[in-house]
């Protein structure tokens, strides 16, 4: 029996990244989830899905880490093989839309790692909304060339 | 005044010809089509992908291709200061390279900066550890590194960003045979598990 509710409680913090993680207002936040930074780079990189379950349009407006000077929205644009990453100020999000930030497309660049990235670790990472109060996740941290949550699978 | 069957029909193969033709004309096109920089005109039409190079390794030491002569090229341009593009295509080298197991052997993969500025061998080093100890990055000085990409077609623009920079860059991988000739290219899309299929049946065949 204890080794079943072990299994069980081990099974439940397996699943704790696929459920939804902060939930203030409208805006859900999923399957936050950070690379470890590679070698000496003093950046890193962190991945979420915002989900506007509310009748009302928000735009994510900024992001914040306790463990980088600053964290930027950015996303890429690939046209004729050539990546482009720019930066951008804000990110709308319309009810009933989920918008995904992934590798290769939006994403949040920590900038200025106060120390780096480790994989198997949780850091904190707060986004800021224009209506909304902001939220605050915790991000674990898989490895550097990861493509998804250390649950998923990489391609 | 209808016209008689026969004519009708062809016409009707003669525009399915053309149609047919122009499709396969618009489909070469695109094949032919430089994977990289759109400044480099190609006037033969074939693939002019790679040839001589010289660059600084890791360890500070000078290579050219003549250094790699033998093993298979995995190659692919980026810089260490790229925090989402170059780790999933650097992740997905790894992955491909476990998934082909022994085979990798005969693999050498290359991470090319194209920001020689702020990617030293000791910089280099560390990051691609990070991914696959197998995994060499090369650098060089600015006039180096630019004729490598030229080289290999790759095209690469520093691009100011608040009070830094980052660099927009080609996002093609290479697979280069042993005499160090063009093999392959692949999409950073395409993900290890077709990778290492396909570099894995060539292996075999060769």
């Amino acid at each position: 029996m204890r080794r079943r509710t072990l299994l069980f409680a081990a099974l439940t913090l397996a699943a704790l990244p696929s459920v939804p993680l902060a939930e203030t207002g409208a805006i859900t936040v999923e399957r936050p989830w950070a690379r470890a930074s590679a070698g000496a780079a003093d950046h890193g990189v962190a991945y979420l899905t915002l989900i506007n379950d509310g009748s009302d349009s928000d735009k994510l407006v900024g992001a914040a880490s306790p463990r980088a000077d600053r964290v930027e929205i950015h996303t890429h644009d690939v046209a004729d093989g050539v990546v482009r990453m720019r930066r951008v100020a804000a990110v709308a999000l319309t009810p009933g839309a989920t918008t995904v930030f992934e590798p290769g497309a939006l994403h949040l660049m920590l900038i200025g790692l106060t120390r780096p990235l480790q994989q198997g670790e949780r850091i904190a990472l707060t986004l800021t909304f224009e209506h909304q109060d902001a939220v605050t996740v915790e991000v674990p941290v898989g490895p550097a060339g990861a493509r998804g949550p250390q649950h998923g699978h990489d391609s | 005044m209808p016209l008689p069957e026969a004519v009708m029909n062809r016409r009707l193969a003669l525009s399915v010809a053309a149609l047919a033709l122009m499709l396969a004309g618009l489909a070469l096109a695109l094949l032919q089509r430089p994977p990289a920089d759109p400044a480099i005109e190609t006037t033969t039409g074939t693939a002019q992908i790679g040839g001589p190079f010289e660059l600084v390794d890791e360890d500070g030491r000078t290579v050219t291709d003549a250094t790699y002569r033998g093993k298979w090229l995995l190659l692919f341009f980026g810089f260490t200061h790229c925090p989402d593009f170059c780790p999933t295509t650097l992740g997905d080298i790894a992955r491909t390279l476990d998934r082909l197991g022994d085979r990798a052997e005969r693999i050498q993969p290359l991470f090319v900066t194209v920001d020689p500025e702020r990617d030293t061998p000791a910089v280099l080093a560390a990051y691609t550890a990070a991914f696959d100890d197998r995994i060499v990055g090369l650098t060089g000085t600015p006039a180096q590194v630019a004729a490598a990409a030229s080289t290999f077609r790759i095209y690469f623009a520093k691009v100011a960003q608040g009070d830094d920079y980052t660099m927009d860059h080609s996002t093609v991988l290479y697979l280069m045979g042993p005499d160090g000739r063009f093999v392959t290219h692949f999409s950073s899309t395409n993900g290890s598990e077709a990778m290492a299929r396909d570099i894995a049946e060539r292996l075999d065949r060769n």
